[in-house]
């Protein structure tokens, strides 16, 4: 197998691990924020879901929660899951992502000072308006190193996909390599890896840089 | 013309009474001073006087509009939350650490709120925070950061962000107190000028000389009650009571 065919192979492997980075983190922000809220509910019954949610799916491997997300519907209902393995794979990973972003932002909202929200009251701000407009932006900033490890571990962490054989950069490099007895599809991936994170860390960097306009 | 009365308020947090049976009102142009030793129950009415805190009895009412009113047994009722968002834009509170935004310029920081809450108009908001901004001798600083400024700066932000919600009575929460001595002067002189213009103030401070200099009413709290009040030459003067003497007695050198 000549290098380019087994790089145009590789390629579409990079296409479907960015498409799993991408989809996770569109569905794991948003989800984690409503987790977050659920955590500092003041209901105790919401709280504790969330709580045991968070603890859960930080407290045990992904590869395994993704297992569990794929042949849960077979197992407890006979269901034909065919067609489900890539939902399966960004399900699995966003709701395992949602649980680490859910800290993180509880983190993020808590370190925002209370006189914030009073000066805010005082000054007429509604609820949603306080949180919008006063905490959220503040949060944004807090949290920003935080996210950035997370997101830098998504990277990688989407050779996970495997488990599911899910044909992504990582299952596809050890298939060519177990088929061709040839290393250089694991150095093409690694590189693959290496450069997204850099790209990752650039951007980061970038927001981070922008956001240095007040302390 | 009554802008603030507080009749009869109670206030506890757990076993600790902070309020005991707390009464006074407020004139339209008065400058009432509370002072007293920490922990007193000052800052605590000024809270409840500001809806940061729910007082648990008595009467709260702001130009004759009952925020809170005590029910036959005492205890405070309070308003429905839009008679409150009304009644809210009757006072401004100037807090001890400020308080500002720290993600808005300093001119967004006072124009924010009269745009968005009150819904005025942007343009003549954006004038008269100018023109406050200018009173405070800060327009150069108008699109500066706060944690650019000094905490006088600071202060006086966080007062042209009070007024620019022209506010009925202004509430000053130890205004100083965050602040080096060779900065609180500034902030005093700020509010002495204020008190020419006739706003209506409460000030919670523990600076005695300006408190009689600046003041029409002084009230002395201790463990929750008003122990003496009056003019200032009744109160720092020729206080009565002892324990407002002992408390004094700590604020000669001044």
């Amino acid at each position: 197998m000549s290098l380019s065919i087994m790089l145009s192979q590789l390629s579409v492997g990079m296409v479907r691990a960015v498409g799993i980075f991408a989809l996770t983190l569109l569905f794991s922000l948003p989800l984690g924020m409503l987790v977050a809220f659920a955590r500092m509910s003041k209901n105790g019954i919401i709280k504790n879901i969330a709580r045991v949610y968070i603890s859960v799916l930080r407290g045990t491997p992904l590869m395994l929660q993704l297992l569990v997300v794929y042949f849960a519907p077979f197992y407890l209902w006979h269901a034909n899951i065919g067609g489900y393995r890539f939902a399966a794979v960004i399900l699995g990973f966003t709701l395992n992502y949602a649980a680490y972003f859910a800290e993180i932002y509880r983190g993020g909202i808590q370190s925002v000072p209370q006189g914030q929200y009073e000066a805010a009251q005082v000054l007429g701000y509604s609820k949603s308006q306080t949180f919008f407009r006063i905490v959220l932006p503040q949060v944004v900033k807090n949290i920003l190193p935080a996210v950035t490890n997370e997101v830098i571990t998504l990277v990688k962490d989407t050779s996970l996909a495997f488990a599911l054989a899910y044909q992504e950069v990582f299952t596809l490099a050890k298939q060519i390599a177990a088929a061709q007895t040839n290393f250089i599809p694991f150095v093409v991936a690694g590189i693959f890896y290496y450069v997204f994170n850099v790209l990752v860390a650039f951007v980061m960097e970038r927001i981070e840089h922008k956001m240095d306009y007040y302390r | 013309m009554k802008i603030l009365e507080i009749n009869n308020s109670r206030k506890h947090f757990g076993d600790l009474e902070v309020l005991k049976d707390i009464s006074l009102s407020v004139e339209k142009n008065q400058v009432v001073s509370i002072i007293g030793p920490s922990g007193s129950g000052k800052s605590t009415l000024l809270r409840c006087a500001t809806l940061l805190e729910t007082l648990d009895g008595g009467d709260l009412i702001y130009l004759g509009d009952y925020a809170a009113k005590a029910d036959e047994n005492g205890n405070a009722v309070y308003a429905a939350p839009e008679e409150l968002k009304k009644i809210k834009m009757n006072f401004g509170l100037v807090f001890q650490n400020f308080n500002l935004f720290p993600h808005y310029s300093v001119l967004k920081n006072v124009m924010e709120a009269p745009v968005l809450v009150q819904k005025r108009n942007k343009d003549e908001v954006k004038e008269e925070a100018m023109e406050l901004l200018r009173k405070m001798g800060l327009e150069d600083k108008a699109d500066a950061y706060p944690f650019q400024l000094s905490g006088g700066q600071q202060q006086r932000v966080s007062i042209a962000r009070a007024l620019a919600m022209k506010p009925n009575i202004l509430f000053f929460d130890e205004p100083t107190s965050a602040l080096d001595p060779e900065l609180t002067g500034e902030i005093l002189k700020v509010i002495k000028d204020l008190a020419a213009e006739h706003m209506t103030m409460v000030i919670v401070t523990h600076e005695m000389a300006f408190a009689r200099d600046v003041s029409d009413y002084i009230i002395f709290m201790d463990g929750g009650v008003i122990v003496e009040e009056g003019t200032p030459d009744q109160v720092i003067n020729h206080p009565t009571q002892e324990r407002t003497k002992l408390f004094l007695s700590r604020f000669k050198n001044d």
